[in-house]
């Protein structure tokens, strides 16, 4: 089967430094993959890669190519905000909006020219209902989403970024931040979401990686060392390095 | 452990001391002006031209002068202040010509106004051809006002978290997007506040409209920005020290002396009002 997202020798460098080593990178379409690997091995550099945010940072070189559908994505004159439109992204810490709820959500659509108050709605409330939300918020549409607790908001960010409908969805660590009775929320969600995008996620936490992921990616110093479905690289992994992390042995 | 505490006590009350210091002094000038400028306050001298060779009558013209002088300069500074902080903050890099362009705002912050109004004098007045007029003197306060707006905005917007930033690229806004309906909404308070205590600033300055619009005295309001203007500061100074008859229109000094304060005083009340109520918007970020 082709990959919904494919990363192909992909190098980058933060000025001098080495932090992406070439990597490789399938990832099937309705699957989750998990990255894991110790802090400081280019897990979240790579997630931004896969939307173009090092963009923003004039320090950062990348190399190589990223496909989506077979379409580099830092093909010369790609239009980035395409990109984005169609791989969505979730941070480690939610970072609602100073804006209500109703707007945060509706944010993504409004700049893509959407201004039909029923469909905005409509959408609204759908996306709220999916990520669970509805029934705690329904309420206060107009509230600031920012008075909110973590946990609702970061389920707040996942809704906002699935209003638009994109075709992958990156999370970096949604839930570090979060108990584990909103984590528990939040990987049901990603599991329902499945059906619909393909998702690729960060994560540091081993069971929450064997509880979602179809496959995991285990990275090390700028290399993915070993690629494999999630309950055969838990099980019986190929690789000494990922045998000694996943046992504790460091990181 | 006694030595220390008896240190500490020592430093706290040095610091008291001065800040008494500074409001013993500031609560003198505001009783100076006050008891000496209300007696004269009534509505024929807010409302009436001055008379008599100035010993008699009102302010008039000196007020609409420096209100229609202090609206020129906003419409001329706060566009371009807010425009070139959001370049500085948002498109230009951390390269050698932006930062000496950076320094260069911060230490024109620093210019003695007096050399604004040569320069307006020289650009405005005469190179531009604009006359002595209420728009060459807004457009040198103007001047005055923009290194503080453009620092003061530029501070505003850095104080906005990159999340907002990278969260409304990551929905697929276009960086000019992310700044207009993310970035610039969250620094509004800062930029508000900045903006009017430069042109309160500005308001109350003397010598960059010496010489490019002010006039002693006139007998009818300007009727365009091309026609020179009466101004609080001016004719306080006119009255405090250019009058032949100094003691005999002292107290019309210290009345527009509080008019003009109190000028300044509600550009403040307004400031802190917008700030007070962006700050209860966004009161609930952690
Ligand atoms: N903006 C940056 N400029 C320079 N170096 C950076 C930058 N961001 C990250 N790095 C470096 O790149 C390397 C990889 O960082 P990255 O954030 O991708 O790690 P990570 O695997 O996500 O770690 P963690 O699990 O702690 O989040 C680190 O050595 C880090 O110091
Ligand atoms: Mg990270």
């Amino acid at each position: 089967m082709k990959p919904k997202l494919a990363v192909r020798n992909l190098h980058l460098h933060y000025g001098t430094k080495e932090v992406l080593k070439g990597i490789d990178l399938d990832v099937p379409e309705n699957n989750i993959v998990a990255l894991i690997g110790p802090s400081g091995c280019g897990k979240s550099t790579l997630l931004r890669a896969m939307n173009r945010m090092h963009d923003l940072n004039p320090e950062a070189k990348v190399k190589g190519k990223i496909l989506l559908d077979d379409d580099d994505i830092y093909a010369p004159g790609k239009d980035v905000v395409a990109v984005r439109r169609k791989i969505g992204m979730v941070f480690q810490k939610p970072n609602p909006f100073p804006k209500s709820i109703f707007d945060n959500i509706a944010y993504g659509l409004k700049i893509a020219g959407e201004n039909n108050k029923q469909k905005l709605h409509a959408i609204v409330e759908r996306t709220l209902r999916s990520s669970y939300l509805w029934e705690e918020v329904k309420d206060d549409l107009d509230k600031s989403a920012l008075s909110l607790s973590g946990g609702q908001q970061q389920r707040l960010c996942i809704a906002r970024a699935v209003a638009v409908e994109p075709e992958v969805l990156l999370m970096d660590e949604p839930c570090s931040a979060l108990d584990p009775i909103s984590t528990a929320r939040i990987e049901e969600l990603m599991l329902e979401l499945k059906k619909q995008y393909t998702i690729v996620i960060v994560t540091h936490n081993m069971q929450q990686a064997q509880r979602v992921a179809d496959l995991t990616a285990f990275m090390y110093f700028g290399e993915v060392i070993e690629f494999a479905p999630t309950r055969q690289l838990f099980d019986a992994p190929q690789m000494e390095l990922t045998a000694n992390y996943l046992s504790g042995n460091f990181g | 452990m006694r030595q220390n505490s008896l240190q500490q006590r020592l430093g706290l009350n040095t610091l008291r001391f001065f800040v008494l210091l500074v409001l013993l002094f500031l609560g003198i000038i505001l009783w100076e002006v006050f008891s000496k400028g209300s007696g004269v306050i009534n509505s024929g001298f807010l409302f009436d031209y001055p008379r008599k060779g100035m010993t008699l009558g009102g302010i008039f013209p000196t007020i609409m002068g420096t209100i229609f002088v202090t609206l020129v300069t906003t419409i001329f500074a706060i566009p371009m202040g807010i425009a070139t902080a959001i370049y500085l903050s948002e498109y230009a890099n951390d390269n050698g010509i932006n930062r000496l362009i950076r320094a260069s705002i911060r230490n024109l912050a620093g210019v003695p106004s007096i050399i604004y109004g040569l320069f307006g004098v020289a650009v405005f007045v005469q190179g531009m051809g604009l006359g002595s007029s209420v728009l060459s003197s807004g457009l040198t306060l103007g001047l005055l006002t923009l290194p503080y707006i453009i620092t003061t905005t530029e501070e505003a917007l850095k104080n906005v978290p990159h999340s907002y930033r990278e969260g409304a690229l990551a929905l697929g806004a276009t960086k000019w997007e992310a700044i207009w309906t993310n970035v610039l909404p969250s620094a509004v308070s800062g930029i508000v506040t900045g903006s009017i205590l430069g042109l309160s600033r500005a308001a109350g300055e003397t010598a960059p409209i010496l010489f490019t619009g002010v006039a002693f005295y006139l007998r009818y309001l300007p009727g365009s920005v091309y026609d020179s203007f009466m101004a609080m500061p001016y004719h306080l100074y006119i009255l405090s020290t250019q009058h032949h008859a100094i003691e005999e229109v002292r107290p019309l000094a210290y009345g527009t002396a509080l008019v003009l304060l109190s000028l300044v005083f509600v550009l403040n009340i307004i400031a802190f009002i917008i700030r007070y109520r962006y700050r209860n918007f966004n009161k609930a970020r952690i």
